[in-house]
């Protein structure tokens, strides 16, 4: 099979970086006046707008639960997000992936907190580049702590996959065209659940494992730059960022 | 918009008291251990107007799958393939809770999870089923039916799809004067692995494989994994709203290669009888 190459000689990637490193990844939190709570992320070319709207009345009221929240997600596509225009119609895709965006976000999520009520999480993709999925997760997770809702961890995704036979941290957009394996998979970092995992490509017993636990490193990467994000929101410039204040935030 | 739905499956309390007392001493409701898969029966070719056929029993849990062989223009980008289209439905039939119309994000999942499987595996050399690059190709549609549903349906469905594919027969169609022609004759899919996926599911900390309705109404989370015939991962997809610590990750993916072979094996058995 004549694969493309994806890794040169000196191990760079297409795009530069090194089997072991995530793409440039900016996280800005309250983008949306409107929103209860909001964020945008630029992950690699990704450019990602996530909105929590919510805990609020569901409507049709017959769909509320008496004993916990209603999460609601929609993953959604801007027509203009990709090479080929996009139908702005929900694909069978787009399906899918809410339901694991929000199977991903539950777990995290103290549902029984709020009884009778909905929370609503918009993932719109303003321009798509590989691993949107991972980086809707993570936005809509700081989105989520923007939005004051109680939680139980963060969750961080990131992928990992296999490309001219090698296991590469964050799959851009031609490395899961032209590699031969993506793994996306969510993480809650503190309390050590995976609830993301999907993969299509072929791996072997040990580079599945391998696969595994580089996404797993790069979730706790992930998870580094969502809590800066939100230290710098909540906190802004009067606390630096060293491990003796973040310790005494944790122990508060 | 996807959102966090009750199961409509609710056990009755005792019911649910004795599973999970059962669960505790490594037991299940119906009698088997936690490791255990129920029985896979498979008729093949049932139906004749189909190109190639197959009913799957997987303890009460029934689908069939028919395959149907068209020409048409190649997907884009994948001028160099056929094309190969599995879809699913859960039919009226299937239980009292599942309603005509389009299919809702369970069935789309489902539909995409065992597509997932047979593609990623390359089980079918698409490139094998090409008539005029870029212009006409073989469309291999594999439509499954579940007319009856006792959980998990990702592997019966899985199960019915290779053992349709494995056994149509493909017409030969040939290009005569820029027209498709089809010769009447037929042969076997170019067929390169058999890719099985098993399914777990997680109550509490124990993981269960092959879960029946009434397990799964009570799962927090759910794990399919796809294996080839080389032992290789092709697909894996973790539903529900719970989660999984990476050694539970790790064991069922030990297991799906082992359980895999063995359903595998039996699937071979079953075609040649």
């Amino acid at each position: 099979m004549n694969e493309t190459i994806l890794i040169d000689e000196s191990g760079k990637r297409t795009d530069g970086r090194s089997i072991d490193e995530l793409r440039e990844i900016k996280l800005t939190i309250g983008v949306l006046k409107k929103a209860n709570g909001s964020a945008f992320i630029e992950f690699g070319k990704n450019k990602i707008i996530v909105a929590v709207y919510g805990p609020r009345e569901v409507h049709p009221k017959h769909m509320a639960q008496p004993d916990k929240c209603v999460l609601r997600c929609r993953y959604h596509m801007s027509p203009f997000s990709t090479d080929t225009r996009k139908n702005p119609a929900p694909s069978r895709r787009e399906i899918e992936i809410s339901k694991v965006i929000r199977e991903a976000l539950e777990p995290a999520v103290v549902l029984e907190d709020y009884p009778r009520a909905a929370i609503d999480i918009f993932v719109e993709v303003l321009q798509a580049d590989g691993g949107s999925r991972c980086a809707g997760i993570t936005a809509a997770s700081v989105a989520l702590a923007d939005a004051g809702i109680n939680m139980r961890d963060l969750v961080a995704a990131c992928a990992a996959g296999k490309i001219n036979n090698k296991i590469a941290l964050d799959i851009n957009d031609v490395e899961d065209k032209e590699g031969s394996a993506d793994m996306p998979v969510a993480y809650l970092p503190n309390l050590e659940q995976i609830t993301l995992l999907q993969l299509d490509g072929i791996l072997n017993k040990s580079q599945f494992t391998e696969c595994l636990e580089k996404s797993l490193q790069g979730c706790k990467m992930v998870y580094e730059i969502q809590r800066k994000a939100l230290m710098e929101k909540y906190f802004g410039n009067d606390l630096p960022l060293d491990d003796e204040n973040t310790e005494e935030i944790k122990e508060e | 918009m996807s959102l966090s739905r009750k199961s409509p499956i609710i056990l009755e309390y005792l019911r649910k008291r004795q599973m999970l007392d059962l669960l505790t001493t490594g037991k299940r409701l119906d009698g088997r251990n936690l490791d255990e898969l129920r029985k896979l029966e498979i008729n093949f070719d049932v139906i004749k107007k189909a190109d190639g056929s197959a009913q799957v029993k997987l303890g009460n849990s029934e689908v069939i799958a028919g395959v149907k062989v068209e020409t048409g223009e190649p997907f884009e980008g994948l001028e160099n393939k056929g094309a190969l289209i599995v879809t699913a439905e859960v039919l009226p039939t299937a239980s009292p809770f599942i309603e005509p119309g389009p299919p809702d994000e369970d069935t789309i999942e489902l539909a995409r999870v065992v597509d997932r499987g047979i593609r990623e595996s390359e089980m079918v050399d698409l490139e094998k089923l090409v008539l005029i690059h870029g212009k006409i190709v073989y469309t291999i549609f594999v439509d499954c039916s579940i007319i009856n549903a006792d959980g998990n349906l990702f592997d019966a469905t899985s199960y019915a799809v290779i053992s349709a594919l494995t056994s149509c027969k493909l017409p030969i169609f040939k290009i005569q004067d820029d027209v498709v022609v089809n010769t009447g004759n037929k042969q076997g899919p170019p067929i390169t692995t058999l890719p099985v996926s098993i399914t777990a599911i997680k109550i509490g900390d124990t993981i269960l494989l092959d879960p029946t309705a009434e397990e799964e109404s009570c799962m927090e989370a759910r794990i399919t994994i796809t294996t080839n015939s080389n032992g290789e991962y092709t697909a894996i997809q973790k539903g529900s709203a719970g989660s999984f610590t990476l050694d539970q990750i790790k064991y069922v993916a030990d297991i799906a290669r082992n359980k895999g072979e063995q359903i595998r094996e039996k699937i071979k058995e079953l075609m040649k009888s």
